[in-house]
């Protein structure tokens, strides 16, 4: 679907986020980025959205570029406009007509358990909510390929959870390829099907970790073994 | 309860102001033509209804179409200064330089270049560069106070600079933009009559220059009925915008809410 080839990123005050990144994320593959803070894994998200251009090395599609969806660490949401309104904004700004396009959002904001919260402004909705929001946008202009920004890391455990899981549901329903960034060892061990575990800055990839099946919860045998391995691989990428 | 506070007290002391001031003229028996009472200002304003009135439309025709001017224009130059950091850099100095020189001062150039036979257009340019700053200064810092995330993903979905403006810049702005008409609002008001002061006898017709004409006369009781009328003005102009700004934001903006305690 997409790969990034030698990709470096240097920003105008001087620092380097990226040097030679390499990966490639297959059709249909559920992949998370994952490294401390600050080691450029939104960097390398927002270069692979096209919002941001790379110093060195480039992004290739397989295909022509995809539909995209972004989901942000936080919501993000359009604070004047209600729920439906904030999820039809990809389908505004592509012209697709008003009626086709409000029946589209209403869909997307169903799909991602917010039906009857049509008309609520972001401000009336729990922080989750809100993301689940910011998700259905994401999803209502059909898209191909899922970038996420750390989008659960500011929510609490259980709602991390519950969305996590909705995210597994989409996911697999929609054949989509899912791009994940994240801090959290537990959340990629059980999500992804790949971890890419990435080095301090400048950001790199130090290990690429395919994990195994049977990872069916979270407290399966499968997914604890995967965040022992990739911890490891954390450790190491760190130590280096 | 509270609500009811807000009015009742202001009100209460209004009354008592009133009351005493009344007392007192009579009392030390302040000639009329330095203190009158406020039961010789009703008077005044009685007697002198109509034509009050009719100042009063002149002056609130200035200040409306001064204060709209002036929306146009700074909305308009913000939305400019948006599009181009190098317009902003070039071109906001002057803003600023237009905003900090006393209107006074340009007051007599512009009534001499406009003519005194075009009066009201004289007074609606001066007051509109009374209330053009606090304007293009808030849709200025609101156009850009929208969330960067929110612009990078209209950006993705491959939105054009149009869309993105209306569809997120000036909703993002409203807060800031309708701030700075709140103010502009009052000074378009102040502007009109600083115009009128300056425009002089026998050409303008609004309250500030009856203001200038009762003083001249000594007719003080007359002066105060229309210092209380542009008080009055003012304060129904900011009351105005100020529900405005309650219906364009109410159902978001924190500013607009109340808080839960």
């Amino acid at each position: 679907m997409i790969t990034l080839k030698g990709v470096g990123k240097r920003f105008a005050n001087g620092v380097e986020a990226l040097r030679d990144l390499t990966f490639t994320v297959a059709d249909g593959e559920f992949v998370s980025l994952l490294g401390p803070s600050g080691c450029g894994k939104s960097t390398a998200l927002r270069i692979a959205a096209g919002l941001l251009a790379p110093d060195a090395g480039h992004v290739k599609f397989d295909r022509a570029k995809p539909e995209i969806g972004f989901v942000f660490q936080e919501p993000t949401l359009m604070p004047w406009a209600d729920a439906l309104t904030n999820a039809r904004l990809p389908l505004d700004l592509k012209g697709v007509a008003r009626e086709d396009g409000n029946a589209r959002a209403a869909t997307a904001l169903a799909r991602v358990g917010l039906q009857g919260f049509e008309r609520a402004y972001p401000r009336e909705l729990s922080g989750g909510m809100k993301m689940r929001v910011s998700l259905a946008r994401a999803l209502a202009a059909q898209p191909r390929l899922l970038l996420l920004d750390e989008p659960f890391a500011a929510l609490d455990e259980i709602t991390r959870n519950s969305l996590g899981d909705d995210l597994l549901r989409l996911w697999k329903e929609d054949g989509l390829t899912v791009l994940f960034v994240t801090h959290s060892v537990s959340e990629s061990s059980y999500l992804s099907q790949r971890v890419l575990v990435m080095t301090p800055r400048p950001g790199s990839v130090a290990k690429d970790i395919a994990l195994a099946f049977g990872r069916d919860s979270r407290l399966a045998p499968a997914t604890i073994e995967a965040q022992r391995v990739i911890n490891v691989a954390l450790s190491d990428a760190m130590a280096a | 309860m509270r609500r009811l506070a807000d009015i009742a007290l202001p009100l209460l002391v209004a009354m008592l102001v009133l009351a005493g001031w009344e007392w007192a003229v009579a009392h030390w028996q302040v000639p009329v033509y330095v203190l009158p009472g406020p039961s010789a200002i009703a008077k005044a304003f009685a007697d002198n209804f109509s034509s009050l009135m009719a100042a009063l439309l002149s002056t609130l025709t200035v200040t409306v179409e001064a204060f709209l001017a002036a929306c146009v224009l700074g909305i308009a130059t913000a939305i400019a200064f948006s599009q181009s950091r190098l317009l902003e850099r070039t071109f906001y100095p002057y803003a600023v330089m237009l905003q900090v020189t006393p209107v006074v001062a340009i007051a007599p150039l512009i009534l001499i270049w406009v003519g005194f036979e075009r009066i009201n257009l004289a007074l609606v340019i001066i007051a509109t560069i009374v209330a053009f700053f606090p304007i293009l200064a808030g849709a200025t810092l609101g156009l850009k106070s929208a969330d960067f995330n929110l612009v990078d993903l209209t950006r993705l979905y491959g939105a054009s600079r149009t869309q993105t403006l209306w569809r997120v810049r000036l909703p993002a702005a409203l807060p800031y933009l309708l701030s700075g008409m709140k103010t502009a609002g009052g000074l378009a008001l102040i502007g009109a009559v600083v115009a009128e002061f300056v425009a002089g006898s026998g050409t303008a017709t609004g309250l500030a220059w009856r203001i200038v004409e009762s003083g001249n006369r000594l007719e003080i009781a007359t002066l105060f009925a229309a210092l209380a009328l542009l008080a009055l003005t003012g304060v129904l102009i900011f009351a105005a915008l100020s529900l405005l700004e309650w219906l364009l934001l109410r159902r978001w903006h924190e500013s607009a809410l109340t808080s839960p305690s």
